[in-house]
């Protein structure tokens, strides 16, 4: 796995684990993803994740430079992510986007990504593997 | 002057076209990104633009959203013809929402439109007639330094 030495430790608390960015190439191995847009941005990377399904609490609590990880698969998703410069979208429970989301996605150049693990178990992996979540990048450093 | 319109554009909403909707504030979007506008700013304007844009598709026949910058402001100014709340203060609540089923599948009508749009705005007035329509107008200052 392509371990990238030098993302910054997002929290400094020393109880908690280890905090940092992930490539996208990371999290398409941790979830096992397919890849159904951006195959050439597998490089970049995102500081922070966010799994839902309701876009306005999308809208309502993204960080900037986020993953999103949600079970819609309409184009409202592609435009939320691009209103709010989502880096990458993974669909969960192994959704599929529709057409119309597909074709936006590749017009906005935006990743998309599906595995077949479920939210909780996606969140989850991604998660120890030490991308921290929106509330942890509001607490002090 | 402070105040002297340096941008402004119109643009017409088509109600219950859920293929198109996002493409107005994504033209606002790249507005603000060309012109230079701080990221922070631009973001905040997006959302309101796009939960003002969304309510416009999911309640109103149609509507319009006129979009106006100065020097210290962006103005976003939403216009619909559609069926008016009946009470606003309700409507303003988080979570309240009389969206049907069909839009919170689309990940909207969860009630969290007006509130996010209030969160970002730094002015927000609302003003709507039951049977006519509501008119939003949102304000969102630019300018770190107003000259």
């Amino acid at each position: 796995m392509n371990i990238n030495k030098d993302a910054k430790n997002l929290t400094k608390e020393s109880s908690a684990s280890t905090r940092r960015s992930l490539t996208l190439r990371e999290v398409k191995d941790i979830l096992q993803c397919k890849v159904l847009s951006g195959e050439d941005k597998l490089d970049m990377s995102v500081d922070v994740a966010c799994g839902a399904d309701l876009m306005s609490d999308v809208l309502a609590f993204i960080k900037p430079n986020a993953l999103l990880l949600t079970g819609l698969t309409n184009a409202q998703v592609i435009r939320t992510a691009e209103m709010v410069d989502i880096k990458a979208i993974v669909f969960v429970r192994g959704k599929q986007p529709t057409a119309e989301a597909l074709e936006l996605a590749k017009e906005k150049r935006i990743p998309l990504l599906s595995t077949k693990f479920l939210m909780y178990e996606s969140c989850g992996q991604l998660y120890k593997a030490g991308l921290p979540g929106g509330s942890e990048l509001d607490k002090p450093t | 002057m402070n105040d002297e319109v340096l941008y402004r554009k119109r643009f017409d909403i088509q109600g219950r076209d859920f293929s198109n909707a996002g493409n107005v504030s994504s033209q606002v979007k790249a507005v603000l990104k060309e012109i230079g506008i701080e990221a922070y700013v631009i973001r905040r304007t997006a959302i309101a633009a796009y939960e003002g844009e969304m309510n416009i598709v999911m309640y109103a026949d149609k509507g319009e959203l006129e979009f106006l910058i100065d020097r210290e402001k962006i103005q976003l100014i939403f216009t619909d013809q559609g069926p008016g709340i009946e009470d606003i203060n309700l409507a303003m609540q988080p979570g309240y929402s009389t969206a049907p089923p069909e839009m919170q599948e689309m990940g909207f009508g969860a009630g969290m439109g007006l509130p996010n749009i209030i969160k970002n705005a730094d002015k927000f007035e609302i003003q709507s007639e039951v049977g006519k329509g509501t008119t939003l107008h949102v304000i969102i200052y630019h300018s770190k330094h107003p000259e």
